[in-house]
């Protein structure tokens, strides 16, 4: 057993001729979130599908919790919950009916199976709805419920495929607290996420990667450091206020402000005294605004920050289903 | 969100332990779901209802006058035969269909990710689906007790007859399943059953003596599995020399297992690598 809850070392997968994963490694020790970071078509679905064991790599080994997902894929399986795009819930059955039968399915006695089904639905606030069938669930029910369908076994690693892509941002803190608190108890989780923004708000490490390569790895703040920290976007209310705008940008980060968006002026900041001094200076100019805010960089300039190029997006079809 | 005790590293020893006949039980506890869906959606079964309706109906009354000459002698004669079509039938529309779907929406993922036998889902489906030949069978009993045909042998037989009939549907079945884990697209898994199910469903001389039929016909029907199939439900239902009646309920027998044996690690396979 190593010290690693999972590990993947040099993993190749090929669909026909597209390579999904071209030797990535991934790994992350007991206790903590390891994020995932691409875009469409990376080879992020493919990676979890191989450590969940619904894949079998072409080269390159994988062990959860010491198990090889290969050779030993039932103890693998014993020991791990899966949430994505894929790994989904009957949507004829109730809440409550899923969350029993994956419990039976585990070899769980039906009352142990009810009681956990019950303490979940609790647990993710789902217990009102827990008599209804899943196919009228809201978007948010329905992520809360595959997170929660994930943990029946209680598995000491949990592998959650974009498990906020498609929900609004208020639906998407609801999952963050419940994804943190995944973790209390000494789980490790495997997340991928299109979204920097995520990954720093979950992760204890992030591993960027394209194409089915690795591009990067380290903790958030590492990596924000070498894409260069936050932007700050102003959009004044009249037009006509853009240049004294520019004027206050400029002389609070001593950087030129990009104006390639209409209206908008966006700059690199360094920390959040520079933000708070440009608040300020609005204020004292009495300038309007309608957008103000302090954001990470987008997947998009993270990947223009590490390879010089921006996402294409729409190359590979990644579940290759 | 108080309470989290959901994950954990003590694993999952303390709580899950390895009971005996692992594949019985997750087949079983699958086909549970499939019946739930059922009676939350009986109209579901509307088919496996109608079916024999319809059948006994079309046979009895489009074909029996100019086949037999009178309808009621057609219908002692074909009952047998659309007994076995019957069965056959009833899981063509649904089995391959339901896996096929589950297979895209992700659910037998869900299940691949978890401790249990690759074969426990598509066993736990096909065995869901077998309430649908029991409806069927039933209904096709009622229904054509209603018409006039009567039971020329005793009722042991007869339950024999519908067992039988219930027991080679099912094992037939799995040609949908493995049709339903091959085929893409769900739209073209219906094609592609009645297609590969009709030759043998009709292909039979249940609806006329088979002497009555052009030679390359005969060649088929003399080899078709189902006309054995359907000689041996006609013995059971309306009586026949003892031993040609144990030959073809034996024939049926063995066909019965051929295709369990061929199409169940086939479709396990096929199931398996469908990624």
């Amino acid at each position: 057993m190593d010290d690693y809850a999972f590990r993947a070392t040099g993993l190749v997968k090929r669909f026909g001729k597209t390579t999904a994963l071209d030797g990535i490694d991934l790994a992350a020790e007991p206790g903590t979130v390891l994020a995932v970071l691409g875009p469409n078509g990376a080879g992020k679905t493919t990676a979890v599908r191989v450590l969940a064991t619904l894949l079998r790599p072409d080269d390159g080994t994988a062990t959860v919790a010491g198990f090889d997902v290969v050779d030993q894929a039932d103890e693998v399986r014993r020991r791990i919950g899966l949430t994505g795009q894929y790994a989904s819930v009957d949507e004829d059955l109730t809440g409550a009916e899923n969350l029993t039968l994956f419990g039976r399915l585990l070899d769980l006695r039906a009352s142990e199976a009810k009681a956990r089904a019950k303490r979940l639905l609790e647990q993710f606030e789902l217990s009102d709805a827990a008599g209804r069938r899943v196919s009228t669930y809201s978007g948010g029910m329905r992520r809360r419920l595959d997170l929660a369908a994930s943990l029946i076994a209680r598995p000491g690693v949990v592998f959650l495929d974009e498990p906020t892509t498609g929900l609004d941002p208020g639906k998407r803190e609801e999952v963050w607290q419940m994804i943190r608190s995944m973790t209390h108890d000494g789980g490790t989780v495997l997340l991928t996420t299109q979204y920097l923004e995520e990954a720093d708000a979950l992760a204890d490490d992030i591993t960027v990667i394209d194409h089915g390569r690795l591009i990067a790895h380290g903790t958030p703040p590492e990596l924000k450091q070498v894409v260069g920290g936050q932007t700050v976007a102003v959009r004044p209310a009249d037009a006509r206020h853009l240049d004294q705008v520019a004027t206050i940008l400029s002389a609070a980060t001593g950087r030129t402000p990009d104006t390639a968006a209409r209206d908008v002026l966006t700059v690199p900041v360094d920390g959040d005294a520079t933000f708070t001094a440009i608040v300020r200076r609005l204020e004292q100019e009495q300038i309007a605004v309608t957008e103000l805010s302090l954001r990470l960089p987008s997947l998009d300039e993270v990947f223009f920050a590490l390879t010089g190029r921006h996402t294409d997006g729409d190359h590979q079809q990644e579940a290759a289903a | 969100m108080t309470e989290t005790l959901t994950t954990g590293r003590t694993g999952p020893e303390a709580t899950s332990r390895r009971r005996p006949y692992p594949l019985a039980r997750h087949s079983l506890a699958l086909a549970g779901r499939s019946l739930t869906k059922v009676r939350r959606n009986p109209g579901l079964f509307m088919d496996a209802l109608l079916l024999p309706v319809i059948f006994l109906l079309l046979f009895v009354y489009l074909f029996g006058g100019a086949v037999a000459g009178s309808t009621q002698e057609y219908l002692q004669y074909v009952f047998p035969g659309v007994l076995m079509m019957t069965a056959i039938l009833a899981g063509m529309t649904s089995t391959g269909l339901t896996i096929n779907l589950d297979i895209k929406k992700g659910v037998f993922d869900r299940f691949r990710s978890m401790p249990i036998g690759r074969s426990a889902p598509l066993i736990g489906s096909v065995l869901g689906d077998a309430i649908r030949y029991v409806v069927a069978v039933g209904t096709l009993f009622a229904f054509g007790y209603l018409l006039g045909f009567r039971v020329e042998t005793d009722l042991p037989s007869a339950l024999a007859a519908a067992g039988l009939a219930i027991l080679f549907g099912f094992s037939i079945s799995w040609i949908n399943v493995l049709i339903g884990v091959l085929v893409k697209e769900e739209t073209a898994v219906t094609t592609v059953a009645f297609l590969g199910i009709f030759p043998l469903a009709f292909g039979t001389n249940m609806v006329a003596p088979t002497e009555t039929l052009p030679g390359w016909l005969q060649a088929w029907v003399d080899v078709n599995p189902v006309t054995h199939a359907v000689e041996a439900t006609k013995g059971l239902l309306l009586g026949g020399a003892d031993t040609a009646v144990a030959d073809a309920v034996t024939a049926t027998l063995l066909w019965s297992a051929a295709f369990v044996v061929v199409f169940v690690p086939l479709s396990v396979q096929v199931y398996r690598r469908r990624a």
